[in-house]
């Protein structure tokens, strides 16, 4: 059995946090995990990715193949569309709904969020207004996380909330209190 | 005791050093190899130990301090990104001819893509220049187990070792496992002074020994326990190094494969292979360097395909896909590309000095039609892009100040260089001596942000340092500035520019503010205490 995952977003969004707290589940849950992440200077307000691969059996490729992803999961809508490429067959797709806005020639918001609906599995949700609704602002990736959980068959919610705890465990228990509270609107918010 | 730890390329790699009993490690930060140092200079057992981490202030200072470490019998490290193997070259080959007493480990992080630099350059080829033994490791585990054979290996041969990594796998994070630390080398320096002399009569005798050695290192290399020989049917694979994963990923049953990651190449396993093979496949991650050295050896009527003849693609990374294709195989159902899409290029934060400088830049340089503009390394060669397009150069660590004045002597004006702080120190300082010397009416934009930003905020060398440096290298006081890059200072830093580019001298203006994600992350830091 195994997922992969392309999580996708801008510079600063906080998708490699996602990405530790997948990775932290997964080693906890015995699972084999390769975790392909993209640093420096393309981290300044550019767009960014990370190829998670969680599998029960050994893994080769740090990178996910085309149409090989099970999950595109992203904080922000263009930047799901970016990586379709990767999506497989019967992939899901679970992004934030709300444009990140920092070029010029941003496409038309409508056009891109009817293009994402067309696609045959896609969940959205403006997480970051979930986010600051929860008073937790800075735990919009978390939402997304949870948005997310009923899609990554390979891990429990559960080991997700406990990697969460783990992950925040140094930052304080409030932190890790907002982040459960993110993540369970996420879960929850999607049903 | 094995315990497993989810680690970066790049950390494994730092954690094989300590548990190997590095005792200091020497590197200037270079996307993708500067996790490795940051690594050491946060670990516990680092600190304990007094393992030596501060950052140096190039490649070169690093290299030639670590063979100092070595000549002292001492365990050390170097680590640059592939560019960095072109500023430390002088010290790196001429440490293969003297040779190691402690350990002496070079880790070359190639970034074949591009993803952050201006070159593919393969390290690989730097190894066979300079005769010593080099090692690729496919995956995180192998990066931690041979970062210890690698210093085994450099005292049992009395040599330096190149450890050649990607950025995929410097990148790539997995579960290793790791074991206990062993010892540091005691105190120890060489005693036989003549091999570390380098005048012509001794060169010449350690030249020779390095070329006596070469057998040696070749039958290491063909019994090593890193290159695997699998024997199959039909077509013969050699995967070096990352791309023995994407083999394995996407590998047909039943081909004969050989797995590389020790060199020089065995060359009796690639006849091996050959012999049981009908064609050969060479895939690996950068230049063609073994694909060359295949069709040497097994000669023009053997097929050997890979990069050369493009069946795989002769530029960029490899890739699952790009290796499925070269062994034929067909590419799976895939969603179109969106259409609703924009490139997203990285771009500087808002707030950054660099932004204040570039239009007052600007502004100055509408007036003079003729003004060149050279860059250099760092966050600020983002000024090339919209919404600045403010430089028409950037090419190496320095280049800025020395294109400039070869410019002013061919006749252009003004001729400006824009160089950060850390890549002033880094290369940019001999090249101000050489302005000065020549007096070159150039005016060097020296921007300061009191960090090397691009690589995430390492310690920058000359912090506090640069007026002092300036007119020590000749640059007189009252064509040098300091300037705060604000935008309620415009009309004093464009006054300056202007007044400067009018003088027909090396001038130099230092805009100096704190770099944003450094500022952040110490008011961070503060709360959190």
């Amino acid at each position: 059995m195994k997922t992969d995952i392309k999580l996708a977003g801008v510079g600063g969004q906080g998708i490699l946090s996602i990405a530790t707290v997948l990775g932290e589940a997964a080693t906890a849950a015995g699972l084999h995990l390769k975790q392909a992440e993209v640093h420096g200077m393309s981290q300044r307000g550019g767009d960014v990715q990370s190829d998670l691969r969680l599998s029960t059996d050994p893994i080769f490729s740090d990178q996910i193949p085309l149409g090989g992803a099970d999950l595109i999961l992203s904080m922000e809508p263009m930047e799901a569309l970016r990586y379709l490429p990767y999506l497989g067959p019967e992939g899901a797709v679970v992004t934030s709904s709300k444009p990140f806005v920092n070029i010029p020639n941003y496409p038309d918001e409508v056009a891109l969020l009817a293009e994402l609906d067309a696609l045959p599995k896609v969940t959205r949700m403006d997480i970051d207004a979930v986010a600051k609704g929860l008073m937790a602002p800075r735990s919009a990736n978390m939402v997304l996380l949870g948005m997310a959980a009923r899609h990554i068959g390979i891990l429990a919610p559960e080991d997700l909330r406990q990697a969460i705890r783990t992950v925040f465990a140094r930052k304080g228990d409030k932190v890790v209190e907002d982040n459960l509270k993110a993540f369970d609107a996420g879960y929850e918010g999607i049903q | 005791m094995t315990v497993k730890k989810l680690l970066l390329g790049d950390e494994a790699l730092a954690l094989g050093a300590l548990h190997a009993g590095l005792s200091g490690v020497y590197a200037y930060p270079g996307t993708p190899s500067t996790e490795i140092t940051e690594f050491i200079q946060n670990d516990p057992l680092a600190r304990e130990r007094g393992v030596r981490s501060r950052w140096c202030t190039n490649e070169k200072t690093a290299m030639e301090a670590a063979l100092g470490m070595s000549y002292a019998g001492k365990r050390a490290l170097v680590c640059m990104k592939h560019v960095g193997m072109n500023v430390c070259a002088d010290a790196f080959v001429n440490a293969g001819v003297t040779g190691v007493k402690g350990g002496l480990v070079v880790v070359a992080a190639d970034d074949p893509s591009m993803h952050s630099s201006q070159n593919e350059q393969d390290s690989r080829f730097y190894g066979k220049f300079a005769l010593i033994p080099f090692l690729e490791p496919s995956d995180q585990q192998e990066c931690y187990d041979l970062m210890a054979e690698a210093f085994r290996l450099s005292e049992e041969v009395r040599l330096p070792v190149l450890l050649r990594m990607v950025t995929r796998l410097a990148h790539s994070r997995a579960a290793v496992a790791v074991g206990e630390p062993g010892p540091q080398n005691a105190l120890a320096p060489d005693e036989e002074r003549t091999r570390w002399v380098l005048l012509p009569g001794n060169a010449r005798r350690q030249y020779a020994a390095l070329i006596d050695k070469q057998p040696d290192l070749l039958a290491r290399a063909e019994h090593s326990s890193h290159n695997i020989l699998k024997e199959g049917k039909g077509l013969g694979v050699i995967a070096c190094g990352i791309a023995y994963n994407y083999v394995r990923e996407v590998l047909p049953e039943g081909v004969s494969l050989l797995k590389v990651s020790q060199y020089p190449l065995p060359a009796a396993q690639v006849r091996a292979l050959a012999a049981a093979s009908d064609e050969i496949l060479v895939v690996e991650d950068g230049q063609p360097f073994v694909e060359e050295q295949v069709k040497a050896l097994l000669g023009v009527d053997y097929p050997v395909s890979g990069r050369l003849n493009g069946r795989l693609p002769r530029t960029g990374e490899l890739n699952p896909d790009n290796v499925a294709a070269a062994f034929g195989l067909p590419a799976g159902k895939v969603h179109q590309p969106a259409v609703n899409l924009a490139p997203r290029p990285p771009q500087l934060c808002q707030g950054c000095g660099h932004r204040d400088v570039y239009t007052a830049l600007n502004q100055v340089i509408a007036e003079y039609p003729t003004a060149r503009v050279f860059g250099d390394i760092g966050c600020y060669t983002l000024g090339a892009l919209p919404p600045f397009r403010a430089i028409d150069s950037c090419v190496d660590m320095g280049a800025s100040i020395t294109m400039a004045k070869g410019a002013a002597d061919a006749g252009v004006h003004p001729a400006i260089a824009v160089i950060g702080d850390s890549t002033f120190t880094h290369s940019g300082m001999t090249s101000l001596l050489d302005a000065v010397n020549d007096n070159a009416a150039i005016t060097v934009i020296l921007s300061d942000n009191l960090t090397t930003a691009m690589t995430g905020g390492q310690d920058s060398a000359g912090t506090h340092k640069f007026e002092a440096i300036c007119l020590a290298l000749g640059v007189e006081r009252e064509h040098l500035h300091v300037v705060v890059p604000l935008p309620k200072n415009m009309e004093e830093i464009t006054r300056i520019i202007r007044e400067e580019i009018e003088y027909k001298g090396v001038s130099v203006i230092i805009p100096q503010r704190e770099c944003m994600q450094t500022l952040a992350r110490k008011n961070r830091q503060k709360r959190a205490q």
